[in-house]
């Protein structure tokens, strides 16, 4: 069962670390996808699990097979470039029927699998077409076919989507996972665009130079981002700086730079010790009458209509910005230079302790 | 704008009518001038077949030294740029000895070698390899490799590896990958490689010339047939008639070759599309890699680096004898070779400049498709011909064509001549490097306000010239290096490489009783050989240097 784990994995560019002693462990028929900024590790980490590039050190296993001195043609993966790169020379046919070819296969029944992967794609009628006769999206889908076709069991797929309009891109993502449960494979999809790994993963490992920094679920990274990096790279937060005034329990009582005061849940931080609050631009409400606490007074400086929402710049007292988004057909408008409370309950907040460096630094990619 | 479009066309225009008037025509039409002479050949039938028999060496030899060549460079360029050593550097640097030495001297190292009692022949008690076809054979595969090694060296470079990763990923042991998706997709660079060392091996005439002995090849024969009218031994009829009929073939049938070439080249499938899976797996793995890379690196060495390099033997020894001191006082035969090593010097600076002036525009008018796509396709292709054509036969044909007009000194015919041989190499080598730049670069330049030349000056030229350079570099060793066309143009003017062949000869030939020894020929070589090291030196600074991009 191809389950692909790697341990301790290390590799390096010169005197880069593209990928820094990293731990993963992928199930079997999942589809996952290696999300973070470019030059985070996650191509390398990919490349490295097809046998492309060799590690300096660590252990890759693919279907409990330590595979790292295995050659790519043995590893059983079959991997989606981001180029597609299907070969020039040859025909529709015989590229989804290469890897029948040099693997031996017995010629009818690849005979048949080639027909299959191509009912599968919907590129039927294109057998004889060459690769520069097609457009993107059939390219993208005859590379995954032809992945197929060799009998691939894991599919591993570079950016794979990267190179097509959006509205191709938005189609055959949701086609991509359907084909992958379908046939029951485990799919590893390599992409830096947080939408699209958050629409069709079973699970999501974030990463960030050469670490992975979090690994779950889509709703688990939204909803409990681990580090100030994921808040900010899955969906969109606000940061407000400020200092731990209170802890009771999980409770705690911050005091921004401002000097308002909120109240949010935590756990690891001190009295006195400096923290980051996140919060999410659609938790803040607009309501300006129960609420107490966790109450933050600003000005309307910017407004942009974005369809569904309305998205406001918000200066606060503090000078500090805010991005507040609401719905916009079912409430009233603020108007520029309005003035505005919002409020956010605790804990749909979350808090770290501040980074090490500098929060600049910390959500640099 | 509108008023200075009419200058910029009639730049072009001046450079596609230079190109005609002074590189392409007048080697093919000279020798139609003396089409009548042909006669005298037709009424001596054993002289006929001789000149036949040594066309048909000529493309013989060409045939199995490219197919050769292409078979033991490809492998070294695939070591040099899919190997982790950093001594690969060093190899690739070593590759271009043989390319980069005058053939002239490369061919009496190789007889040295090969033939000479003090190389490899002493171990047998005798010539290994006596002259004749073998030693011609081995000789045209030593100048040959660099180029393959070359050309397939750039073409790996540039080549999208995501292919053949593709194809592993698919399952393809290594071999099969670089069988069934590498090479095809490479193979207009294995075409390239195997016309340019086709082209060069059917060219070379100085060095064929002193390690031939009795075979001939065309080169040689219409060297050997100069040497008897100039002796006396023939009347200048029979002399006019043998040269025009074996340079008309030999112009003819390597223009239909190379047309054929061109034409079937892109329809030909590699063989061997089957694949064996099992079988091939076997021969993928470290072993057989190891074992191929050995070979690969033998056959470099002890075929094609140690013998071109044999000379600097004889070149080392007679430092210390009196010879060094009689070519630094210049005194004897030497007062000959410093005089022939200052005309190949200056030949070469001059046909490099003129080339670099007449050669850039067409190069832009190619690259940009000035003047249309068409045009620009088929005047690529035309600038190619003095490549393809063997050189002796394009200077024959040249003489030829100018001895109609008026007396020309022979200086300017040498100018003509290299002129012609070199401008493929100028006008590629800046076409190649403008299409790598994207046009977009330009018209961005443009439409920030620069002027057309301005937009040459201060963005093309700075991003070309490490190109240009190294092209002007080629072509200034070609020219130094040239036998052929030169041998077949001068009576009178010596340049180096021809002093060399007829110290050699006269080696060879005990009987002209000249003073030259053998020191004397090994100084020489060598003396050529480190200039020849200096120019590989600059060469290598410039195209390895900074700012390349």
């Amino acid at each position: 069962m191809p389950e692909v784990r790697v341990v301790n994995l290390t590799k390096k560019f010169g005197n880069i670390v593209a990928l820094d002693n990293v731990n993963l462990v992928i199930h079997d028929k999942e589809y996952f996808s290696l999300l973070g900024p470019s030059g985070c590790g996650k191509t390398t980490l990919l490349r490295l699990i097809a046998g492309l590039i060799e590690p300096d050190s660590g252990e890759i296993y693919i279907g409990g097979r330590r595979v790292d001195n295995v050659p790519p043609e043995d590893r059983e993966i079959g991997f989606v470039f981001q180029t597609f790169a299907l070969f020039p020379h040859m025909t529709v046919w015989e590229n989804v029927n290469y890897g029948p070819r040099v693997k031996n296969f017995d010629l009818k029944a690849a005979g048949t699998i080639g027909h299959e992967v191509l009912e599968l794609v919907k590129l039927h009628e294109r057998l004889n077409a060459y690769p520069n006769e097609l457009s993107g999206g059939m390219m993208q889908r005859i590379a995954v076919a032809r992945a197929l076709a060799a009998g691939a069991k894991t599919l591993l797929l570079d950016e794979p989507l990267g190179q097509l309009d959006a509205k191709v891109r938005n189609e055959i993502r949701y086609e991509m996972r359907r084909m992958a449960k379908d046939l029951n494979l485990t799919a590893i999809h390599v992409t830096h665009d947080q939408a699209e790994a958050m629409s069709i993963s079973d699970r999501i490992a974030v990463m960030k130079k050469g670490k992975i920094v979090q690994v779950g679920t889509p709703q688990e990274l939204y909803m409990k981002p681990n580090s100030l990096f994921v808040a900010y790279f899955i969906g969109e937060s606000n940061f407000l700086e400020g200092s731990v005034m209170e802890v009771k329990d999980r409770e705690l009582l911050i005091e921004l730079r401002g000097g308002d005061k909120v109240k949010v849940l935590g756990e690891g931080l001190k009295k006195g010790e400096r923290a980051v609050v996140a919060v999410r631009p659609e938790v803040f409400m607009t309501r300006q009458k129960t609420q107490s606490e966790n109450v933050l007074k600003g000005v309307v400086e910017k407004i942009s209509f974005e369809g569904t929402f309305v998205r406001y710049e918000i200066k606060l007292k503090s000078d500090d910005s805010l991005i507040v988004i609401r719905p916009s057909l079912t409430e009233n408008w603020f108007d520029v230079g309005a003035s505005i409370t919002l409020s956010f309950e605790p804990e749909k907040a979350h808090v770290f302790p501040y980074p090490e460096t500098s929060l600049a630094e910390e959500l640099s990619v | 704008m509108s008023a200075k479009k009419p200058i910029k066309y009639a730049m072009y225009l001046a450079a596609v009518a230079v190109f005609f008037a002074l590189i392409l025509l007048p080697p093919i039409i000279g020798i139609f001038t003396k089409l009548s002479a042909i006669q005298e050949v037709l009424d001596q039938p054993a002289l006929m077949q001789r000149a036949l028999n040594a066309v048909v060496n000529s493309f013989a030899i060409a045939l199995l030294v490219s197919a050769l060549d292409v078979a033991a460079g490809v492998p070294l360029a695939w070591l040099i740029t899919r190997g982790k050593s950093k001594w690969l550097n060093v190899l690739d640097t070593f590759a271009d000895i043989p390319f980069i030495v005058p053939t002239a001297a490369l061919g009496y190292s190789l007889l040295l070698f090969w033939n000479g009692p003090g190389g490899l022949s002493a171990l047998f008690g005798g010539s290994l390899i006596s002259t004749g076809w073998l030693l011609v054979a081995l000789l045209h595969f030593t100048f040959s490799y660099p180029i393959v090694v070359r050309v397939f060296v750039g073409a790996l470079l540039d080549y999208k590896r995501e292919y053949e990763q593709a194809s592993r990923t698919l399952g393809a042991a290594p071999l099969i990958a670089a069988r069934t998706v590498t090479f095809p997709i490479l193979k207009p660079a294995l075409i390239a490689a195997f016309i340019l060392s086709f082209a060069r091996s059917l060219s070379e005439t100085g060095a064929t010339f002193i390690v031939a002995g009795l075979f001939e090849n065309g080169p040689v024969f219409l060297q050997n047939m100069k040497n008897a009218y100039s002796s006396g031994l023939v009347s200048q009829a029979t002399y006019e008639g043998a040269t025009v009929f074996a340079s008309l073939i030999l112009i003819v049938t390597s223009l239909s070759i190379f047309a054929l070439i061109r034409i079937l080249g892109s329809r030909l499938r590699l063989p061997f599309n089957r694949v064996w899976p099992t079988m091939e797996r076997k021969f993928s793995y470290s072993k057989a890699t190891a074992a191929r890379n050995t070979v690969t690196l033998l056959v470099f060495l002890v075929i094609v680096l140690l013998p071109s390099l044999f000379v600097a033997l004889p070149a080392f020894q007679a430092l210390f004898t009196d010879t060094f001191s009689a070519a630094i006082s210049s005194s004897g035969v030497w007062v000959n070779y410093w005089q022939s090593l200052f005309i190949s010097y200056l030949l070469g600076a001059i046909v490099t400049l003129i080339g670099f002036v007449v050669g850039l525009p067409m190069a832009i008018l190619i690259a940009r498709k000035k003047f249309g796509g068409a045009i620009s396709t088929i005047l690529d292709l035309l600038i190619n011909v003095p490549l393809i054509v063997p050189s002796i036969a394009l200077g024959v044909s040249l003489k030829f064509f100018w001895q109609n007009f008026a007396f020309i000194p022979e200086f300017i015919l040498l100018i003509f001549a290299h002129l012609a041989i070199t401008y493929p190499y100028i006008v590629r080598s800046i076409s190649a490097a403008f299409e790598r730049i994207s046009i977009d670069i330009e018209d961005a330049a443009r439409t920030l306000g620069a002027k057309p030349f301005a937009v040459f000056r201060t963005i093309m030229l700075p991003l070309t010239k490490y190109s240009i350079l190294s092209g002007a570099i080629m072509v200034f060793t070609r020219s130094v290096s040239e036998t052929g066309a030169t041998l077949a143009v001068v009576t009178n003017l010596q340049t180096a490489p021809v002093v060399i062949v007829n110290w050699v000869r006269a080696l060879q030939n005990p009987a002209l009783n000249t003073n030259i020894t053998p020191s004397v020929v090994g100084l020489g070589c060598g003396i050529l050989i480190v200039f020849s090291f200096l120019i590989l030196l600059l060469l290598r600074l410039v195209t390895k240097g900074k700012g390349r991009y």
